[in-house]
């Protein structure tokens, strides 16, 4: 059942393919995150239409497949009237719209769980909303939510496997078409699991390894 | 762009079939992965550690590796372990395997947030470990996890639509379809769009409901 010269010959294709899907995780969570801040400031802010929009937006993107999102941007855009975009582009676009959505929810919790009494003594040193999120929300929320946030790390790196179907060439697809030319369907793909445990295993080791840090701070 | 709402009325037979299959893989992959999923987590809490060590294992591959991958070695790299399956059993199958692994973490928490004293307790009264489980264990956990459940089943919901990739005629499957035949992608991915938001939101309405309905016990606090 295995070949093992042939697996010698695939594994720096998948080697060299695991940098795409690590390329497109890390810019998609890049811009997400800064979306996901927006939304979930939007959720959190007084005025009632902007709570409404950012409720909206996490409704929609949370409830719609990403495979779904996915063929939306890469079919749907260019005909609205849109110019034609990369496999890369709409893959990191639909990325980045549909993990700021759960990003927004993680970072709401962390929001939600900095005293009101700094904000307040924030506002009477001067400091205006924006230097508010910037400076006193943000990094406190971040670091209350690390270990959500790693969790959907993981779960992007492994929707990103979907991105194969728009024709990027990210792990998945590789796999894929190595499985369609040597019909050696086990290896490859058992190959192709073993990548993405290679960078999931250890992130799932160190977000638990943060939240019992975190916990024991009493945090 | 035009949008003509005929696309989708003059296929509303064949969508209604992917709807159908859709709803078809969606339950029995959730039905059965909770019974997978349960099974699983006793094992992690009543086994000795031959058990549990291997089910480790298992659980952290399936939770590490993406639904699509797991689903292309089941379907493709089957029939190489004597495993031939037709597309739709094969993604009901996936669809449990890769539920069932979270299902267990669910079950494996709630079991963990009974005090042990009431499991002592059980003992001491002589109540056997089968009728302690289904008496006094699962009862209680089904308030405490029941919104981790619901949401882990509207996640399984979408994850339906990635069956489409190994040729199950669900709704994604049938919607693109029409979408590449009559290059209506406009009318045929709104369709599909607002078919799963119906179908998640339903779902944690449902949820909704059932809570209040099985924590309607604890609504009052016990003296």
């Amino acid at each position: 059942m295995f070949d093992w010269p042939l697996l010698q010959q695939n594994f720096p294709l998948l080697l060299g393919a695991l940098l795409t899907t690590v390329e497109v995780s890390a810019a998609s969570l890049f811009i997400g995150f800064f979306i996901g801040i927006g939304v979930a400031a939007m959720r959190l802010s007084p005025t009632p239409l902007l709570r409404r929009l950012g409720g909206a937006y996490i409704f929609v993107f949370r409830g719609i497949p990403l495979l779904v999102q996915l063929l939306f941007i890469y079919y749907f855009l260019p005909r609205a009237g849109l110019p034609n975009m990369s496999p890369m582009t709409a893959a990191i676009i639909s990325l980045a719209l549909c993990c700021a959505a759960y990003i927004a929810e993680i970072l709401r919790g962390g929001f939600l769980a900095i005293p009101g009494g700094q904000l307040e003594a924030a506002g009477l040193l001067g400091l205006n909303a924006r230097q508010m999120l910037v400076r006193i929300r943000v990094p406190q929320a971040v670091r209350l939510t690390l270990p959500g946030l790693i969790n959907e790390m993981i779960l992007l790196i492994k929707a990103s496997s979907l991105v194969s179907v728009v024709g990027l060439a990210d792990l998945t697809r590789t796999a894929q078409n190595l499985a369609a030319s040597d019909y050696m369907f086990v290896q490859d793909y058992l190959l192709l699991a073993g990548f993405y445990c290679l960078i999931n295993i250890p992130l799932a080791y160190a977000g638990s390894r943060l939240e019992k840090r975190l916990k024991g701070r009493g945090a | 762009m035009s949008f003509d709402p005929h696309i989708i009325t003059d296929h509303l037979d064949d969508i209604g079939n992917g709807f159908l299959v859709t709803l078809g893989t969606w339950s029995s992959g959730v039905v059965l992965g909770l019974l997978l999923g349960l099974v699983i987590a006793l094992a992690q809490v009543f086994g000795n550690n031959f058990v549990r060590a291997p089910l480790r294992v298992f659980i952290e591959i399936i939770r590490s590796t993406p639904f699509l991958v797991q689903l292309f070695l089941l379907y493709y790299g089957g029939p190489s372990f004597g495993l031939e399956m037709d597309p739709i059993p094969a993604g009901i199958l996936g669809l449990a395997v890769y539920g069932s692994v979270y299902f267990a973490e669910i079950f494996r928490g709630g079991f963990e947030s009974i005090p042990r004293g009431q499991l002592e307790a059980a003992d001491c009264l002589g109540i056997g470990r089968l009728r302690c489980i289904v008496r006094i264990q699962l009862p209680q956990m089904a308030v405490i996890i029941l919104p981790a459940l619901v949401n882990l089943v509207t996640v399984l919901c979408k994850e339906t639509a990635v069956l489409s990739i190994i040729t199950i005629p669900e709704l994604t499957m049938v919607l693109t379809g029409i979408g590449s035949q009559t290059f209506a992608f406009v009318e045929t991915l709104l369709a599909l769009c607002i078919g799963y938001l119906i179908l998640v939101e339903a779902c944690s309405r449902l949820g909704m409901l059932l809570e209040t309905r099985v924590g309607r016990f604890m609504q009052r606090q016990p003296q």
